[in-house]
C-alpha cells in the first residue's frame, strides 16, 4: 500500500474511534454519578448512625430519650410483615403466572390480563394501601393489624412475582416441554417434574427483589395506620400450651422499619437523627442481605440445569 | 402388515395446509423414512402420528391415522393425545435429554404412568439402557446429571427413554442432524437393532441415511406425498420424474 493512501486511511480510522473515546468518557461520568451518589449517601448515613449500633439498639424498644431508643418493635414488625407478604404473595404469584404461561390459552383476554399485570407494576404504591384501608382494615376488619399489612405488601408485589415466574418459565426450551409430553406426561406432571423445578431459580430471585422492594415501603403502610410508637412486640406465634401455634400475633398492632426511621428522622434532636441513620444503616443492609441470597440461590440452583 | 396407516390425511397450521390428502403405510417392524427437501412437511407428518401438534393452538387435521391392532383412529376427537403418547414414542431433532440424572430421565416415562417400585424401575431403566446400547457406559454414572453425557450418549439416552415404556411405534425426527458421523453411525446401528420390537418412522433430510437404514421411503414435495415404495426400488429405479430429480440430486 502506498504511503500516502496509507497515511490517509490511519488520519480517517483516527477521527472515526474519536467517537469512542468521546462516549466511553460520557458513559464512565454517567455510572459515576449514580455510583457516588449512593456511595456518599450510604457513608454519610453509616458514619451518623455507627456509633448507635449496638446490642441495645436491636433490643431497645422506641423511646423519649434518644440515647435508649432502639429498633427492638420495628426490625420484629418487618420480619413479621415480610413473613405474612410471602405466604400469600408467592402462592398467588407463582400460580398466576405458570397458569398463564402453561394452561392459559393465547386470546384477548389473556393479553388483556397481561397488559394490566404490567401495568399494575407501576401502580404508586400509595394508592395500594388506599384500597388497602378500605379492604382490608375497614370490610375485612382486620384493622391495624399487621394482617392487613402483610396482604397490602403482597398486592404490591404480586405483579412482580408474577412476571418473575413468567420470564423464570419463558426462558424453559420447548423441546423439554415436548420431551415430557411426547412420553405421555400430563400438564400437571409436566409442570410438577420440570416446569417448576428449572424455573425455581428465577422466580425464587423475583420474589426476593420484590420483597426487597417491600421491607422499604412506607407510604402503603401509614396509609393503614401502622403506629409510629410501639413499645411492645406482637404475641409469640409459638406457645408452651396446647394448640402451641397461636395466630394472634396477625391481628397485632405494629411498627416497621421504615416507619420508625421516618418518626425519628421528623424529631429536632440530632441525637434522633443518628437513630435514624443507624435504623436506615440496618434498612439497608437488609435489603442488601436478601438481594445477596437471591444471587446466592439463583447460583446453587442452576448450576445443576442446563439445556 | 402395516402398525399403522394415514388415510386423507391433512393438516393445517390456521389455513395454511401444510399436509394434503396423504394416504401411507407403515409397516410393522420395518423403518420408514420420510424424505424431502426443507419445507416439505415431513416433520409436520411425522409429529401427527403422536398429536404433537395439539400443543399448539390453531392447529386441525382432517383425514385419519389408523393404528392397529385394535384397528384406532389416532386422530378422532374423542382420543385423548396422552393416550396416544403413551403408544407412541418420539426421539427429536436435537438431543433434549432432562436436566436430571441418567436415571431418572430413563425412569421419566415410567414415572408419569405411577410407577412407584423403586426395584421394577430399576429393572425398566437397565433393560431400555441395554437396549438403547447405552447401559455399559453409564451403569457407574445413572445418578449424575444426563447433560454430562457427549452428544450421541444424550441421543440414546433420549431413545432409551422412549423405550422404557414399550412403545408400539417410535417416531425419530431428524435425529443425527446434530451428530458428528461417529455418533450417527451408532445411532443407525441401533435403529437396525430396534426394529425387531418396535416399528419405526424416521424423518431425515440426508438420502444416504435413508437408504442406510430404511426397508420403506417415501418421499414428500410441498405438502404432498409424491411417492412411496421399498427403499432399493424407489432409490435405484423411481416411478416418478420429481423423485428422480431429487435424488439424483438435480432438485433440493
Amino acid at each position: 500500500m502506498p504511503a500516502e493512501i496509507q497515511k490517509n486511511l490511519k488520519a480517517q480510522i483516527k477521527s472515526r474511534k474519536r467517537w469512542d473515546t468521546i462516549f466511553a468518557v460520557c458513559g464512565v461520568v454517567a455510572l459515576m454519578i449514580g455510583v457516588l451518589t449512593f456511595v456518599a449517601l450510604f457513608v454519610d448515613m453509616a458514619l451518623d448512625g455507627f456509633a448507635r449500633l449496638s446490642l441495645d439498639f436491636f433490643t431497645n424498644y422506641p423511646s423519649r430519650r434518644a440515647g435508649q431508643a432502639g429498633i427492638l418493635s420495628a426490625w420484629v414488625g418487618s420480619t413479621l410483615v415480610m413473613v405474612t407478604t410471602a405466604f400469600f404473595a408467592v402462592p398467588l404469584g407463582v400460580a398466576s403466572g405458570i397458569y398463564l404461561e402453561e394452561y392459559a390459552a393465547k386470546n384477548w383476554i389473556t393479553d388483556l390480563i397481561e397488559i394490566n399485570i404490567t401495568n399494575l407494576a407501576g401502580v404508586p404504591s400509595i394508592v395500594y394501601g388506599l384500597l388497602a384501608l378500605g379492604l382490608f382494615v375497614y370490610q375485612f376488619g382486620f384493622g391495624q393489624s399487621i394482617l392487613s399489612a402483610g396482604l397490602t405488601l403482597a398486592l404490591l408485589i404480586l405483579p412482580i412475582v408474577i412476571v418473575a415466574t413468567r420470564e423464570a418459565i419463558r426462558s424453559i426450551p420447548q423441546v423439554i416441554r415436548e420431551g415430557s409430553y411426547a412420553l405421555g406426561a400430563t400438564q400437571w406432571q409436566t409442570v410438577r417434574y420440570h416446569i417448576l423445578p428449572y424455573s425455581l431459580a428465577g422466580i425464587l430471585t423475583g420474589v426476593i427483589i420484590g420483597m426487597a422492594r417491600a421491607i422499604g415501603e412506607t407510604a402503603p403502610i401509614i396509609t393503614i395506620g401502622a403506629l409510629t410508637f410501639i413499645a411492645f412486640l406482637p404475641p409469640a406465634p409459638v406457645q408452651a400450651q396446647p394448640p402451641f401455634l397461636s395466630f394472634e400475633w396477625l391481628f397485632s398492632p405494629f411498627t416497621v422499619m421504615p416507619i420508625q426511621m421516618f418518626n425519628w428522622t421528623s424529631r429536632p434532636e440530632a441525637a434522633f437523627q443518628a437513630n435514624a441513620a443507624a435504623a436506615g444503616f440496618v434498612l439497608v443492609f437488609m435489603t442488601l442481605a436478601m438481594n445477596g441470597l437471591a444471587i446466592w440461590l439463583r447460583y446453587r440452583l442452576r448450576r445443576n440445569i442446563k439445556w | 402388515m402395516a402398525k399403522a396407516e394415514a388415510r386423507q390425511l391433512s393438516f393445517y397450521y390456521g389455513d395454511f395446509r401444510a399436509l394434503k390428502d396423504i394416504n401411507m403405510p407403515v409397516h410393522e417392524h420395518k423403518v420408514t423414512a420420510l424424505i424431502g427437501p426443507s419445507g416439505c412437511g415431513k416433520s409436520t407428518f411425522l409429529r401427527c402420528f403422536n398429536r404433537m401438534h395439539d400443543l399448539y393452538p390453531g392447529n386441525r387435521y382432517e383425514g385419519e391415522i389408523v393404528l392397529q391392532p385394535d384397528n384406532s383412529n389416532l386422530l378422532a376427537r374423542d382420543v385423548d393425545p396422552i393416550e396416544v403418547r403413551m403408544r407412541i414414542g418420539m426421539v427429536f431433532q436435537k438431543p433434549n435429554p432432562f436436566p436430571k440424572s441418567v436415571f431418572e430421565n430413563v425412569a421419566y416415562g415410567l414415572r408419569v404412568r405411577g410407577e412407584g417400585s423403586r426395584r421394577r424401575l430399576e429393572e425398566k431403566v437397565e433393560g431400555a439402557l441395554q437396549d438403547a446400547a447405552l447401559w455399559d457406559e453409564v451403569k457407574d454414572r445413572l445418578h449424575q446429571p444426563a447433560y454430562n453425557l457427549s452428544g450421541g450418549q444424550q441421543q440414546r439416552l433420549c431413545i432409551a427413554r422412549a423405550l422404557a415404556t414399550n412403545p408400539e411405534l417410535l417416531l425419530f425426527d431428524e435425529p443425527t442432524s446434530a451428530l458428528d458421523p461417529i455418533a450417527t453411525a451408532s445411532i443407525e446401528e441401533l435403529m437396525h437393532d430396534l426394529k425387531e420390537r418396535v416399528t419405526i418412522l424416521i424423518v431425515t433430510h440426508n438420502m444416504q441415511q435413508a437408504a442406510r437404514v430404511s426397508d420403506f421411503t417415501a418421499y414428500m414435495y410441498l405438502g404432498d406425498l409424491i411417492e412411496f415404495g421399498v427403499t432399493d426400488e424407489l432409490f435405484i429405479k423411481p416411478k416418478m420424474k420429481q423423485t428422480e430429480d431429487y435424488i439424483t440430486g438435480r432438485f433440493g
